[in-house]
Protein backbone atom coordinates (compact mmCIF):
# COMPACT_ATOMS: atom_id res chain seq x y z
CA UNK A 1 0.00 0.00 0.00
CA UNK A 2 1.20 3.43 -0.94
CA UNK A 3 1.07 6.17 1.71
CA UNK A 4 0.89 9.84 0.82
CA UNK A 5 2.17 12.38 3.36
CA UNK A 6 1.61 16.09 2.71
CA UNK A 7 4.16 18.30 4.50
CA UNK A 8 4.06 22.07 4.99
CA UNK A 9 6.89 24.55 5.39
CA UNK A 10 6.09 26.88 8.28
CA UNK A 11 7.85 29.24 10.67
CA UNK A 12 9.80 27.09 13.12
CA UNK A 13 7.79 26.47 16.27
CA UNK A 14 10.55 27.98 18.45
CA UNK A 15 10.45 31.35 16.67
CA UNK A 16 8.61 34.21 18.32
CA UNK A 17 6.27 35.48 15.62
CA UNK A 18 6.25 39.21 14.87
CA UNK A 19 3.38 41.06 13.26
CA UNK A 20 4.47 43.51 10.52
CA UNK A 21 4.04 47.19 11.34
CA UNK A 22 1.73 47.71 8.36
CA UNK A 23 -0.52 44.86 9.63
CA UNK A 24 -0.26 43.05 6.29
CA UNK A 25 0.87 39.80 7.89
CA UNK A 26 3.65 38.34 10.01
CA UNK A 27 7.30 38.93 9.29
CA UNK A 28 8.77 35.98 7.38
CA UNK A 29 12.06 37.67 6.40
CA UNK A 30 15.15 35.89 7.74
CA UNK A 31 13.04 33.67 9.97
CA UNK A 32 13.92 30.01 10.48
CA UNK A 33 11.48 27.77 8.62
CA UNK A 34 10.85 24.07 9.37
CA UNK A 35 8.46 21.27 8.67
CA UNK A 36 5.13 21.71 10.49
CA UNK A 37 5.57 19.60 13.68
CA UNK A 38 2.32 17.67 13.18
CA UNK A 39 3.53 16.75 9.66
CA UNK A 40 6.75 15.32 11.11
CA UNK A 41 4.56 13.02 13.18
CA UNK A 42 2.72 12.07 9.98
CA UNK A 43 5.99 11.23 8.18
CA UNK A 44 7.14 9.18 11.18
CA UNK A 45 3.88 7.22 11.28
CA UNK A 46 4.17 6.42 7.57
CA UNK A 47 7.76 5.22 8.04
CA UNK A 48 6.69 2.99 10.93
CA UNK A 49 3.99 1.46 8.73
CA UNK A 50 6.64 0.75 6.10
CA UNK A 51 8.95 -0.77 8.70
CA UNK A 52 6.10 -3.06 9.81
CA UNK A 53 5.58 -4.12 6.20
CA UNK A 54 2.16 -2.44 5.95
CA UNK A 55 3.26 0.32 3.58
CA UNK A 56 5.26 -0.20 0.42
CA UNK A 57 6.05 3.34 -0.67
CA UNK A 58 5.89 6.77 0.98
CA UNK A 59 5.33 9.85 -1.17
CA UNK A 60 5.91 13.24 0.47
CA UNK A 61 4.04 16.17 -1.08
CA UNK A 62 4.50 19.86 -0.39
CA UNK A 63 2.61 22.81 -1.82
CA UNK A 64 4.51 26.06 -1.50
CA UNK A 65 7.46 28.07 -2.78
CA UNK A 66 10.59 26.49 -4.30
CA UNK A 67 12.09 26.47 -0.79
CA UNK A 68 9.45 23.93 0.28
CA UNK A 69 11.73 21.47 -1.49
CA UNK A 70 13.82 21.52 1.70
CA UNK A 71 10.80 20.35 3.65
CA UNK A 72 10.36 17.46 1.22
CA UNK A 73 14.10 16.66 1.57
CA UNK A 74 13.60 16.48 5.34
CA UNK A 75 10.83 13.92 4.83
CA UNK A 76 13.02 11.99 2.40
CA UNK A 77 15.88 12.02 4.91
CA UNK A 78 13.57 10.63 7.56
CA UNK A 79 12.62 7.77 5.24
CA UNK A 80 10.08 8.81 2.61
CA UNK A 81 10.81 7.40 -0.86
CA UNK A 82 10.07 10.25 -3.25
CA UNK A 83 8.60 13.72 -3.35
CA UNK A 84 6.21 15.92 -5.27
CA UNK A 85 6.62 19.69 -5.04
CA UNK A 86 3.67 21.74 -6.22
CA UNK A 87 5.06 25.22 -6.64
CA UNK A 88 2.78 28.02 -5.47
CA UNK A 89 3.62 31.47 -4.15
CA UNK A 90 1.73 33.19 -1.36
CA UNK A 91 -0.86 31.73 0.96
CA UNK A 92 -2.67 28.70 -0.37
CA UNK A 93 -5.88 28.10 1.55
CA UNK A 94 -6.76 24.66 2.93
CA UNK A 95 -9.53 24.11 0.34
CA UNK A 96 -7.12 24.73 -2.55
CA UNK A 97 -4.52 22.47 -0.92
CA UNK A 98 -7.19 19.77 -0.52
CA UNK A 99 -8.14 20.09 -4.21
CA UNK A 100 -4.52 19.70 -5.33
CA UNK A 101 -4.06 16.72 -3.01
CA UNK A 102 -7.25 15.15 -4.36
CA UNK A 103 -5.87 15.35 -7.88
CA UNK A 104 -2.61 13.79 -6.68
CA UNK A 105 -4.55 11.00 -4.94
CA UNK A 106 -6.50 10.35 -8.14
CA UNK A 107 -3.19 9.89 -9.96
CA UNK A 108 -1.22 8.08 -7.25
CA UNK A 109 -4.01 5.93 -5.74
CA UNK A 110 -2.62 5.77 -2.18
CA UNK A 111 -4.28 3.48 0.38
CA UNK A 112 -3.76 6.02 3.12
CA UNK A 113 -3.03 9.74 3.39
CA UNK A 114 -1.53 10.85 6.70
CA UNK A 115 -1.54 14.59 7.44
CA UNK A 116 -0.81 16.79 10.43
CA UNK A 117 -4.05 17.79 12.16
CA UNK A 118 -3.21 21.46 11.67
CA UNK A 119 -0.40 23.71 10.52
CA UNK A 120 1.02 25.89 13.25
CA UNK A 121 0.91 29.01 11.07
CA UNK A 122 -2.74 29.44 10.06
CA UNK A 123 -4.06 26.99 12.70
CA UNK A 124 -6.94 26.09 10.36
CA UNK A 125 -7.28 22.36 11.10
CA UNK A 126 -9.15 21.75 7.84
CA UNK A 127 -7.04 20.20 5.08
CA UNK A 128 -7.30 16.51 6.03
CA UNK A 129 -11.04 16.65 6.57
CA UNK A 130 -11.57 18.60 3.32
CA UNK A 131 -9.48 16.12 1.36
CA UNK A 132 -11.46 13.26 2.87
CA UNK A 133 -14.74 14.88 1.84
CA UNK A 134 -13.56 15.65 -1.70
CA UNK A 135 -12.41 12.05 -2.15
CA UNK A 136 -15.49 10.65 -0.41
CA UNK A 137 -13.18 8.80 1.98
CA UNK A 138 -13.60 8.36 5.73
CA UNK A 139 -11.30 10.07 8.20
CA UNK A 140 -9.65 9.39 11.53
CA UNK A 141 -8.67 12.81 12.80
CA UNK A 142 -6.49 13.76 15.80
CA UNK A 143 -5.00 10.25 15.84
CA UNK A 144 -3.42 8.98 19.04
CA UNK A 145 -2.97 5.42 17.79
CA UNK A 146 -3.32 3.85 14.35
CA UNK A 147 -3.76 0.18 13.50
CA UNK A 148 -4.25 -1.17 10.02
CA UNK A 149 -6.09 -4.39 9.20
CA UNK A 150 -7.53 -5.82 5.99
CA UNK A 151 -9.33 -3.02 4.19
CA UNK A 152 -9.79 -0.98 7.32
CA UNK A 153 -8.06 1.13 9.93
CA UNK A 154 -8.71 1.48 13.64
CA UNK A 155 -7.96 5.01 14.78
CA UNK A 156 -7.89 6.00 18.43
CA UNK A 157 -8.60 9.73 18.51
CA UNK A 158 -7.93 12.46 21.04
CA UNK A 159 -11.28 14.08 21.80
CA UNK A 160 -12.35 16.70 24.35
CA UNK A 161 -13.46 14.20 26.98
CA UNK A 162 -10.76 11.56 26.48
CA UNK A 163 -10.17 9.04 23.69
CA UNK A 164 -12.49 7.65 21.03
CA UNK A 165 -11.88 4.78 18.63
CA UNK A 166 -13.41 4.67 15.16
CA UNK A 167 -13.15 2.02 12.48
CA UNK A 168 -12.81 3.36 8.97
CA UNK A 169 -12.63 1.64 5.61
CA UNK A 170 -9.50 2.22 3.57
CA UNK A 171 -8.55 4.12 1.51
CA UNK A 172 -8.78 6.71 4.25
CA UNK A 173 -7.42 9.93 5.69
CA UNK A 174 -5.66 10.06 9.05
CA UNK A 175 -4.63 13.30 10.76
CA UNK A 176 -2.06 13.21 13.53
CA UNK A 177 -2.21 14.51 17.07
CA UNK A 178 0.83 15.15 19.24
CA UNK A 179 1.06 11.83 20.98
CA UNK A 180 0.80 9.48 18.01
CA UNK A 181 4.57 8.99 18.00
CA UNK A 182 7.89 10.67 18.53
CA UNK A 183 9.45 11.61 15.17
CA UNK A 184 13.01 10.42 14.54
CA UNK A 185 15.95 12.58 13.62
CA UNK A 186 17.41 11.95 10.20
CA UNK A 187 20.90 10.41 10.34
CA UNK A 188 23.71 11.96 8.31
CA UNK A 189 23.94 9.00 5.87
CA UNK A 190 20.18 9.24 5.33
CA UNK A 191 20.41 12.99 4.72
CA UNK A 192 23.04 12.24 2.05
CA UNK A 193 20.92 9.48 0.53
CA UNK A 194 17.88 11.78 0.47
CA UNK A 195 19.69 14.09 -1.93
CA UNK A 196 19.47 11.39 -4.58
CA UNK A 197 15.80 10.61 -4.08
CA UNK A 198 13.55 12.01 -6.85
CA UNK A 199 11.32 15.06 -6.43
CA UNK A 200 8.78 15.82 -9.18
CA UNK A 201 8.00 19.49 -9.73
CA UNK A 202 4.47 20.51 -10.60
CA UNK A 203 2.23 23.56 -10.52
CA UNK A 204 -1.38 23.94 -9.34
CA UNK A 205 -2.34 24.48 -12.99
CA UNK A 206 -1.12 20.92 -13.75
CA UNK A 207 -3.96 19.78 -11.51
CA UNK A 208 -6.44 22.38 -12.75
CA UNK A 209 -6.64 24.13 -9.37
CA UNK A 210 -6.89 27.89 -8.90
CA UNK A 211 -5.08 28.84 -5.69
CA UNK A 212 -6.33 32.44 -5.49
CA UNK A 213 -7.40 32.92 -1.84
CA UNK A 214 -11.15 33.13 -1.30
CA UNK A 215 -10.91 34.73 2.12
CA UNK A 216 -9.66 38.29 2.07
CA UNK A 217 -7.23 39.06 4.88
CA UNK A 218 -8.01 42.65 5.86
CA UNK A 219 -5.32 42.85 8.51
CA UNK A 220 -3.14 40.95 10.92
CA UNK A 221 -2.72 42.51 14.33
CA UNK A 222 -1.06 41.86 17.67
CA UNK A 223 -3.25 40.23 20.30
CA UNK A 224 -4.23 42.34 23.31
CA UNK A 225 -1.36 42.35 25.77
CA UNK A 226 -1.89 41.24 29.33
CA UNK A 227 -0.52 43.51 31.98
CA UNK A 228 1.73 41.65 34.36
CA UNK A 229 0.45 41.97 37.88
CA UNK A 230 1.99 41.93 41.32
CA UNK A 231 4.14 39.48 43.23
CA UNK A 232 2.75 38.39 46.56
CA UNK A 233 4.99 37.26 49.43
CA UNK A 234 2.94 34.59 51.12
CA UNK A 235 0.23 32.06 50.42
CA UNK A 236 -2.04 33.86 52.89
CA UNK A 237 -1.62 37.09 50.93
CA UNK A 238 -2.38 35.27 47.66
CA UNK A 239 -5.59 33.77 49.02
CA UNK A 240 -6.59 37.13 50.51
CA UNK A 241 -6.05 38.93 47.17
CA UNK A 242 -8.01 36.30 45.24
CA UNK A 243 -10.89 36.56 47.70
CA UNK A 244 -11.02 40.24 48.58
CA UNK A 245 -9.32 42.12 45.74
CA UNK A 246 -10.16 40.03 42.66
CA UNK A 247 -13.29 38.46 44.12
CA UNK A 248 -12.84 35.25 42.16
CA UNK A 249 -13.05 32.69 44.98
CA UNK B 1 -32.05 33.67 5.08
CA UNK B 2 -31.09 31.79 8.19
CA UNK B 3 -28.10 30.55 10.19
CA UNK B 4 -27.81 26.95 11.39
CA UNK B 5 -25.96 26.10 14.61
CA UNK B 6 -24.95 22.48 15.15
CA UNK B 7 -25.49 21.62 18.83
CA UNK B 8 -22.72 20.23 21.01
CA UNK B 9 -24.07 17.65 23.46
CA UNK B 10 -23.61 14.13 24.82
CA UNK B 11 -27.19 12.90 24.17
CA UNK B 12 -28.22 13.73 27.73
CA UNK B 13 -27.11 17.31 28.28
CA UNK B 14 -26.69 20.31 26.03
CA UNK B 15 -23.19 21.77 26.37
CA UNK B 16 -22.67 25.43 27.21
CA UNK B 17 -20.70 25.71 23.98
CA UNK B 18 -24.00 25.53 22.06
CA UNK B 19 -25.46 28.64 23.71
CA UNK B 20 -22.23 30.50 23.08
CA UNK B 21 -22.23 29.45 19.42
CA UNK B 22 -25.81 30.73 19.17
CA UNK B 23 -24.47 33.96 20.70
CA UNK B 24 -21.97 34.21 17.84
CA UNK B 25 -24.62 33.26 15.25
CA UNK B 26 -27.06 35.97 16.35
CA UNK B 27 -24.36 38.54 15.55
CA UNK B 28 -24.72 37.57 11.88
CA UNK B 29 -28.13 39.23 12.03
CA UNK B 30 -30.20 36.38 10.61
CA UNK B 31 -32.66 34.05 12.41
CA UNK B 32 -30.97 31.09 14.09
CA UNK B 33 -31.96 27.43 13.89
CA UNK B 34 -30.23 24.72 15.94
CA UNK B 35 -29.62 21.16 14.75
CA UNK B 36 -29.48 18.55 17.48
CA UNK B 37 -28.09 15.34 15.97
CA UNK B 38 -27.77 12.40 18.32
CA UNK B 39 -29.51 9.37 19.72
CA UNK B 40 -32.31 9.46 22.30
CA UNK B 41 -31.60 13.14 22.70
CA UNK B 42 -35.04 14.78 22.74
CA UNK B 43 -34.25 16.35 26.12
CA UNK B 44 -31.23 18.02 24.52
CA UNK B 45 -33.43 19.44 21.75
CA UNK B 46 -35.85 20.75 24.37
CA UNK B 47 -32.97 22.43 26.20
CA UNK B 48 -31.78 24.00 22.91
CA UNK B 49 -35.32 25.32 22.30
CA UNK B 50 -34.99 27.36 25.49
CA UNK B 51 -31.93 29.31 24.30
CA UNK B 52 -33.01 32.91 23.70
CA UNK B 53 -32.97 33.91 20.05
CA UNK B 54 -33.39 30.42 18.63
CA UNK B 55 -36.26 30.30 16.14
CA UNK B 56 -36.47 26.55 15.54
CA UNK B 57 -34.76 23.36 16.66
CA UNK B 58 -34.25 20.48 14.24
CA UNK B 59 -33.93 17.08 15.89
CA UNK B 60 -32.26 14.22 14.02
CA UNK B 61 -32.54 11.31 16.43
CA UNK B 62 -30.79 8.23 15.07
CA UNK B 63 -28.12 5.74 16.14
CA UNK B 64 -25.99 7.10 13.25
CA UNK B 65 -25.44 10.34 15.16
CA UNK B 66 -24.94 8.93 18.65
CA UNK B 67 -21.24 9.78 18.63
CA UNK B 68 -21.25 12.44 15.91
CA UNK B 69 -19.03 10.39 13.61
CA UNK B 70 -17.84 12.76 10.87
CA UNK B 71 -19.11 11.05 7.71
CA UNK B 72 -22.79 10.68 8.72
CA UNK B 73 -22.71 14.21 10.22
CA UNK B 74 -21.44 15.57 6.90
CA UNK B 75 -24.28 13.86 5.00
CA UNK B 76 -26.92 15.15 7.41
CA UNK B 77 -25.69 18.76 7.41
CA UNK B 78 -25.23 18.84 3.62
CA UNK B 79 -28.85 17.79 3.22
CA UNK B 80 -29.93 20.80 5.26
CA UNK B 81 -27.40 23.26 3.83
CA UNK B 82 -29.45 24.59 0.87
CA UNK B 83 -31.81 26.36 3.30
CA UNK B 84 -29.06 28.18 5.18
CA UNK B 85 -26.68 31.08 4.59
CA UNK B 86 -24.34 30.23 7.41
CA UNK B 87 -23.54 27.03 9.29
CA UNK B 88 -21.78 27.33 12.63
CA UNK B 89 -20.43 24.88 15.19
CA UNK B 90 -18.34 25.19 18.30
CA UNK B 91 -14.63 24.57 17.67
CA UNK B 92 -14.70 21.40 19.79
CA UNK B 93 -13.13 18.15 18.62
CA UNK B 94 -16.58 17.34 17.16
CA UNK B 95 -17.01 20.60 15.26
CA UNK B 96 -13.42 20.52 14.03
CA UNK B 97 -13.99 16.99 12.80
CA UNK B 98 -17.11 17.33 10.62
CA UNK B 99 -17.27 21.03 9.65
CA UNK B 100 -14.39 21.14 7.12
CA UNK B 101 -16.04 18.20 5.31
CA UNK B 102 -19.18 20.28 4.94
CA UNK B 103 -17.23 23.33 3.73
CA UNK B 104 -15.30 21.30 1.14
CA UNK B 105 -18.49 19.78 -0.26
CA UNK B 106 -20.10 23.23 -0.46
CA UNK B 107 -16.90 24.47 -2.14
CA UNK B 108 -16.47 27.32 0.35
CA UNK B 109 -13.57 28.16 2.66
CA UNK B 110 -14.11 27.41 6.34
CA UNK B 111 -13.46 30.21 8.81
CA UNK B 112 -11.92 28.46 11.82
CA UNK B 113 -12.21 29.41 15.49
CA UNK B 114 -13.63 32.91 15.19
CA UNK B 115 -13.03 35.21 18.18
CA UNK B 116 -15.29 38.05 17.07
CA UNK B 117 -17.87 38.98 14.45
CA UNK B 118 -16.91 42.40 13.06
CA UNK B 119 -19.73 42.40 10.53
CA UNK B 120 -21.84 39.61 8.99
CA UNK B 121 -19.01 38.75 6.57
CA UNK B 122 -15.92 39.82 8.55
CA UNK B 123 -14.41 37.92 11.43
CA UNK B 124 -11.39 37.89 13.70
CA UNK B 125 -9.54 34.63 14.30
CA UNK B 126 -6.27 33.63 15.95
CA UNK B 127 -3.25 32.45 13.95
CA UNK B 128 0.20 31.35 15.17
CA UNK B 129 -1.27 29.99 18.40
CA UNK B 130 -2.91 33.30 19.19
CA UNK B 131 0.30 35.30 18.75
CA UNK B 132 -1.37 37.18 15.91
CA UNK B 133 -5.00 37.93 15.13
CA UNK B 134 -6.24 37.83 11.55
CA UNK B 135 -9.24 39.83 10.35
CA UNK B 136 -10.79 38.04 7.37
CA UNK B 137 -13.64 38.83 5.03
CA UNK B 138 -15.59 35.93 3.59
CA UNK B 139 -16.69 35.93 -0.06
CA UNK B 140 -20.41 36.10 -0.92
CA UNK B 141 -22.10 32.74 -0.56
CA UNK B 142 -22.52 30.25 2.24
CA UNK B 143 -20.36 30.59 5.31
CA UNK B 144 -19.02 27.66 7.30
CA UNK B 145 -17.69 28.82 10.64
CA UNK B 146 -16.29 27.26 13.79
CA UNK B 147 -16.48 29.32 16.94
CA UNK B 148 -14.01 29.64 19.79
CA UNK B 149 -16.69 29.58 22.45
CA UNK B 150 -14.61 31.19 25.21
CA UNK B 151 -14.83 34.41 23.17
CA UNK B 152 -18.65 34.56 23.09
CA UNK B 153 -21.53 34.72 25.55
CA UNK B 154 -24.78 32.80 25.31
CA UNK B 155 -27.81 35.06 24.68
CA UNK B 156 -29.49 36.22 27.88
CA UNK B 157 -33.05 35.32 28.71
CA UNK B 158 -35.06 32.31 27.67
CA UNK B 159 -36.74 31.20 24.47
CA UNK B 160 -39.39 28.68 23.52
CA UNK B 161 -38.67 27.50 20.00
CA UNK B 162 -40.59 24.63 18.37
CA UNK B 163 -38.78 21.30 17.95
CA UNK B 164 -39.15 19.72 14.53
CA UNK B 165 -38.10 16.12 14.01
CA UNK B 166 -36.19 15.47 10.80
CA UNK B 167 -35.21 12.23 9.11
CA UNK B 168 -31.70 10.82 9.21
CA UNK B 169 -29.62 11.06 6.04
CA UNK B 170 -28.36 7.89 4.35
CA UNK B 171 -25.37 6.27 6.08
CA UNK B 172 -22.24 6.74 3.93
CA UNK B 173 -21.26 3.32 5.33
CA UNK B 174 -17.51 3.92 5.54
CA UNK B 175 -17.01 4.53 9.25
CA UNK B 176 -18.26 3.39 12.61
CA UNK B 177 -17.81 4.16 16.28
CA UNK B 178 -15.96 1.41 18.15
CA UNK B 179 -15.51 2.68 21.68
CA UNK B 180 -14.35 5.44 23.93
CA UNK B 181 -12.48 6.00 27.15
CA UNK B 182 -13.74 9.15 28.77
CA UNK B 183 -12.04 10.64 31.79
CA UNK B 184 -14.34 10.11 34.71
CA UNK B 185 -14.38 13.13 36.90
CA UNK B 186 -16.78 14.71 39.34
CA UNK B 187 -15.12 18.02 38.61
CA UNK B 188 -16.31 20.58 36.09
CA UNK B 189 -15.10 20.26 32.53
CA UNK B 190 -12.19 22.52 31.70
CA UNK B 191 -13.94 24.42 28.95
CA UNK B 192 -16.83 25.43 31.23
CA UNK B 193 -15.17 25.57 34.68
CA UNK B 194 -15.25 28.92 36.50
CA UNK B 195 -11.97 28.11 38.24
CA UNK B 196 -9.12 25.95 36.94
CA UNK B 197 -6.01 24.82 38.75
CA UNK B 198 -3.31 23.43 36.45
CA UNK B 199 -0.02 21.70 37.10
CA UNK B 200 3.13 21.61 35.02
CA UNK B 201 6.40 19.76 34.90
CA UNK B 202 7.13 21.15 38.36
CA UNK B 203 4.57 18.71 39.80
CA UNK B 204 7.20 15.98 39.28
CA UNK B 205 4.69 13.08 39.22
CA UNK B 206 1.09 12.20 38.55
CA UNK B 207 0.58 11.36 42.23
CA UNK B 208 1.41 14.91 43.19
CA UNK B 209 -1.63 16.12 41.24
CA UNK B 210 -3.59 15.07 44.35
CA UNK B 211 -2.28 18.27 45.91
CA UNK B 212 -4.09 20.26 43.21
CA UNK B 213 -7.20 18.07 43.43
CA UNK B 214 -7.59 18.96 47.11
CA UNK B 215 -7.69 22.66 46.20
CA UNK B 216 -9.97 21.91 43.25
CA UNK B 217 -12.43 20.13 45.56
CA UNK B 218 -12.59 23.17 47.82
CA UNK B 219 -13.09 25.65 44.99
CA UNK B 220 -15.21 23.41 42.69
CA UNK B 221 -12.46 23.89 40.15
CA UNK B 222 -11.42 21.91 37.11
CA UNK B 223 -7.93 20.39 37.01
CA UNK B 224 -5.71 21.01 33.99
CA UNK B 225 -2.10 20.53 32.99
CA UNK B 226 0.58 21.88 30.71
CA UNK B 227 1.79 19.93 27.70
CA UNK B 228 5.02 19.15 29.58
CA UNK B 229 3.05 17.45 32.35
CA UNK B 230 0.99 15.46 29.84
CA UNK B 231 4.03 14.46 27.78
CA UNK B 232 5.75 13.31 30.99
CA UNK B 233 2.77 11.01 31.56
CA UNK B 234 1.61 12.65 34.81
CA UNK B 235 -1.99 13.00 33.61
CA UNK B 236 -4.08 12.02 30.53
CA UNK B 237 -4.01 14.15 27.38
CA UNK B 238 -7.49 15.60 27.88
CA UNK B 239 -6.09 17.59 30.83
CA UNK B 240 -3.94 19.62 28.46
CA UNK B 241 -4.50 23.35 28.30
CA UNK B 242 -2.72 25.11 25.45
CA UNK B 243 -2.47 25.70 21.74
CA UNK B 244 -2.78 22.01 20.94
CA UNK B 245 -5.02 21.15 23.88
CA UNK B 246 -7.99 23.02 25.27
CA UNK B 247 -8.43 26.76 25.14
CA UNK B 248 -9.95 27.99 28.40
CA UNK B 249 -11.02 31.35 29.80
CA UNK B 250 -12.19 30.84 33.40
CA UNK B 251 -12.72 33.53 36.04
CA UNK B 252 -9.61 32.27 37.82
CA UNK B 253 -6.71 30.23 36.46
CA UNK B 254 -4.15 29.00 38.96
CA UNK B 255 -0.91 27.83 37.31
CA UNK B 256 1.21 25.66 39.58
CA UNK B 257 4.73 24.64 38.59
CA UNK B 258 4.09 25.81 35.02
CA UNK B 259 6.87 27.84 33.41
CA UNK B 260 4.56 29.46 30.85
CA UNK B 261 5.64 28.29 27.39
CA UNK B 262 3.98 30.19 24.51
CA UNK B 263 2.05 27.04 23.68
CA UNK B 264 0.51 26.98 27.18
CA UNK B 265 -0.16 30.73 27.35
CA UNK B 266 -2.09 30.47 24.07
CA UNK B 267 -4.60 28.27 25.86
CA UNK B 268 -5.23 30.31 29.01
CA UNK B 269 -4.21 33.94 28.59
CA UNK B 270 -7.82 35.08 28.20
CA UNK B 271 -8.64 33.99 31.75
CA UNK B 272 -10.05 36.85 33.82
CA UNK B 273 -7.57 36.46 36.68
CA UNK B 274 -4.36 34.43 36.56
CA UNK B 275 -2.45 33.35 39.67
CA UNK B 276 0.91 31.59 39.38
CA UNK B 277 2.99 29.64 41.85
CA UNK B 278 6.51 28.82 40.67
CA UNK B 279 9.86 28.59 42.38
CA UNK B 280 11.66 30.22 39.43
CA UNK B 281 11.07 33.95 39.65
CA UNK B 282 12.16 34.35 36.01
CA UNK B 283 9.44 32.00 34.75
CA UNK B 284 7.50 33.61 31.84
CA UNK B 285 4.20 32.72 33.52
CA UNK B 286 4.76 35.67 35.87
CA UNK B 287 4.59 38.06 32.91
CA UNK B 288 0.92 37.25 32.42
CA UNK B 289 -0.05 36.51 36.03
CA UNK B 290 -2.11 39.02 38.00
CA UNK B 291 -0.79 37.47 41.21
CA UNK B 292 2.56 35.72 41.32
CA UNK B 293 4.01 33.79 44.22
CA UNK B 294 7.64 32.69 44.05
CA UNK B 295 7.62 29.58 46.21
CA UNK B 296 8.17 25.85 46.34
CA UNK B 297 4.82 24.43 45.27
CA UNK B 298 5.18 21.44 47.58
CA UNK B 299 5.03 23.86 50.52
CA UNK B 300 2.75 26.50 49.02
CA UNK B 301 -0.05 24.25 47.75
CA UNK B 302 -0.69 22.43 51.07
CA UNK B 303 -0.51 25.81 52.79
CA UNK B 304 -3.06 27.19 50.35
CA UNK B 305 -5.35 24.31 51.21
CA UNK B 306 -5.05 25.18 54.91
CA UNK B 307 -5.70 28.87 54.24
CA UNK B 308 -8.82 28.00 52.28
CA UNK B 309 -9.98 25.72 55.11
CA UNK B 310 -9.52 28.54 57.58
CA UNK B 311 -11.78 30.70 55.43
CA UNK B 312 -14.41 27.99 55.45
CA UNK B 313 -13.98 26.56 51.93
Amino acid sequence: MKVLVPVKRVIDYNVKVRVKADQSGVDLANVKMSMNPFDEIAVEEAIRLKEKGKATEIVAVSIGPQAAQETIRTALAMGADRGILVKAEGDVEPLAVAKILKAICDAEQPGLVILGKQAIDDDSNQTGQMLAALLGWPQGTFAHKLELADGKALVEREIDGGLQTVEIKTPAIVTTDLRLNEPRYASLPNIMKAKKKPIDEKTPADYGVDTTPRLKVLKVSEPAKRQSGVKVKTVAELVDKLKNEAGVI
Amino acid sequence: MTSLVIAEHDNTSLKEATGKTVGAATQLGAPVHVLVAGQNCRSVAEAAAKIAGVEKVLLADDALYAKMVAEPMEALILGLAPAYDAILAAATTNGKNYMPRVAAKLDVPQISEILAVESPDTFRRPIYAGNAIQTVQAPPGKKVITVRTTAFKAPEGAGSAPVETIAAAADPGVSSFVGEELSKSERPELTSAKIIISGGRGMQSGDNFHLLEKIADKLHAGVGASRAAVDAGFVPNDYQVGQTGKVVAPELYIAVGISGAIQHLAGMKDSKVIAAINKDEEAPIFQVADYGLVADLFKAVPEMEQELSKLGY
